[in-house]
């Protein structure tokens, strides 16, 4: 009995890797499909757009999903999202106040370089401000850091909708367009950029992979196996912010998105292991973005966005999660 | 040896633990016994590096705590906290397998799988070893966690009331394999126990706490007297004698 069954607990289970290469087979087909539809043979000019429509989607999407699954490993708790440490209202309310204080057509505003600096350094900053005073200083427990996130969240969420009021309502669809994340508006010259900047965290994330499974315990027994937890949550988190802020920074807010392809993740897979969630959750991710830039840019033309169809699907798809399992929430 | 100076740990005014000292052998079993809120459980804890002390310093085979790597630290000790709650969709053969970390970082070797295999068998939970910890009773979850505990194979074991949940079948059985782990293996195994009798019928020691300082501390023989534990329980207990061995009556 021990030798047959000795492999099982460190393999993944055949099902679970047939889901995941299924899932690759149909991000490979979608991003096919995607570049490929009614290009009229125009190739040298599809290509290249589209191209970097999907740089953009791997981008974000796959920091989203492995960001969520990491945070949410830390605390615990499969209905968090990173956003609840005010990320995405920090977002909010500097794309509200530079067009507030400087007006729309300020470089800080249109020039997408500047505002990509502006927008990501501060919720760079805001996040490791954060990270320090509660790691440093305080020494106090990640629930404390995120009620701190919720109450800075709610307070920049009310200044940016204060600010808003006073707008122009001319420059303020300016900054409506940027409430939502969207593809449409991909800044090629930022591709670069933030790729490396998410590539650096990756490679850091590295190192700390291993102790996922672990840290998913709970802080005793991870304490008890040998990790240094405070140090490895105080570094994995602040990856996790910086991943959080760069794909914001790039698309818009889409960290339901985050929680959304978790979820979906834990679900699918029959395994505790983080690695093939992660995994899992990030080409979900893939399945969900390019699928819904396809029926928005093919079947309803434009005339909504990604953020809509994410959030109506993925609010869907929650009550089902909850109706079907309320007995065991 | 494990050995505690003059550890002290305060909440705001209160003081939990004043000025403790003692020492564990290794190869032999130590109860952990007083009134609740005596400070024995944090006492583990410090040990375990959950809450860090307020003062005193503790060595474990003459090097400081804080001397240790985490992981180093985590192939001579380990320690169980009494209530035991995981989120996390697992078997109890995978639990268990959580216990070699320290030694594989998380890839088992065939050797690991064969220590994961004897403490699933330890614990008699071999027809249980696929099952998920939800579908398991109290008891047989405790089980599944001190197996991981067993599977972690450090030199000093540190459990704070492992017998919580368990029957009378069951907590011997527990009692039983710590003291295989002291007599064959020679650990150093450390447990607070609420039930002085099981304390007195398995332990080569017993420390007696009250109100944050150690009261007593010796042979279980010397401390399991009427004397003495009404001390430190502050009620009466009567001790008879039952097929030769010390029984505790303390339903007055």
């Amino acid at each position: 009995m021990a030798t047959e069954t000795a492999r099982p607990a460190a393999r993944l289970a055949l099902s679970d890797r047939k889901k995941l290469t299924v899932l690759g087979l149909a991000t490979l087909a979608l991003i096919a499909l995607f570049m490929v539809i009614q290009g009229s043979g125009m190739w040298s000019y599809v290509l290249p757009r589209r191209g970097a429509k999907i740089l953009a989607i791997v981008l974000a999407g796959g920091s989203i999903a492995a960001a969520t699954v990491i945070f949410q490993t830390i605390t615990q708790n499969r209905i968090l999202t990173p956003s609840i440490i005010g990320i995405d209202s920090l977002y909010m309310l500097v794309q509200t106040a530079i067009v507030f204080f400087l007006g729309a057509a300020h470089p800080a505003v249109q020039n997408p370089g500047l505002n990509f600096l502006l927008a990501a350094g501060a919720m760079i900053l805001f996040s490791v401000a954060a990270h320090r005073i509660f790691f440093g200083v305080a020494r106090a427990n990640i629930y404390v850091l995120l009620l701190l996130g919720i109450v800075c969240g709610t307070f920049f969420q009310s200044i940016a909708s204060f600010l808003s009021v006073l707008i122009d309502p001319n420059e303020f669809l300016v900054v409506q367009s940027r409430m939502f994340a969207s593809f449409n508006r991909v800044k090629t010259e930022l591709l670069a950029v933030s790729w490396a900047a998410a590539g650096l965290v990756a490679l850091y994330l590295a190192r700390y992979v291993k102790y996922l499974d672990v840290l998913a315990l709970g802080r005793e027994h991870a304490i008890n196996l040998g990790i240094e937890f405070h140090k490895v949550v105080r570094d994995l988190l602040i990856a996790v912010f910086v991943l959080i802020s760069i794909s914001t920074a790039l698309v818009g807010p889409i960290t339901f998105l985050g929680l959304i392809v978790a979820n979906v993740a834990y679900q699918l897979l029959d395994t505790y292991r983080r690695l093939p969630i992660i995994g899992a959750s990030i080409l979900v991710s893939f399945v969900a973005l390019v699928g819904g830039q396809l029926l928005v840019e093919r079947v309803f033309v434009f005339s909504t966005t990604l953020s809509v169809i994410i959030n109506f699907a993925g609010g869907v798809y929650f009550l089902y999660l909850l109706l079907k399992e309320r007995a065991t929430w | 040896m494990v050995e505690v100076r003059q550890v002290t740990k305060r909440y705001g005014a209160k003081t939990v633990l004043d000025n403790v000292s003692l020492t564990i052998e290794k190869g032999a079993l130590t109860s952990l016994i007083g009134p609740n809120g005596a400070g024995k459980s944090t006492l583990l804890s410090i040990i375990g590096r959950l809450i860090p002390a307020d003062g005193g310093e503790i060595y474990i085979d003459g090097k400081p705590l804080p001397a240790y790597g985490s992981n180093e630290l985590a192939r001579k000790l380990s320690f169980l906290r009494q209530s035991n709650h995981v989120n996390l969709r697992l078997t109890v053969r995978e639990l268990v397998s959580f216990g070699r970390f320290p030694y594989s970082q998380g890839r088992l070797t065939a050797a690991d799988w064969e220590v994961v295999d004897r403490a699933i068998e330890s614990m008699e939970l071999g027809e249980l070893q696929h099952k998920y910890l939800d579908q398991l009773s109290g008891g047989q979850r405790q089980r599944a966690f001190i197996a991981m505990v067993v599977a972690q194979d450090t030199d000093y074991i540190m459990l704070d009331e492992p017998l919580n949940n368990l029957d009378m079948k069951h907590s011997v059985q527990i009692m039983k394999l710590l003291r295989r782990l002291v007599e064959e293996s020679g650990k150093g195994v450390v447990v607070v126990m609420h039930d002085i009798n099981f304390a007195s019928h398995y332990s080569d020691h017993v420390v007696a706490f009250r109100e944050g300082c150690i009261l007593y501390d010796g042979k279980t023989d010397d401390i399991i007297e009427p004397s003495v534990l009404q001390e430190v329980f502050g009620m009466e207990i009567q001790i008879g004698r039952v097929c030769d061995r010390r029984v505790c009556v303390y339903f007055t």
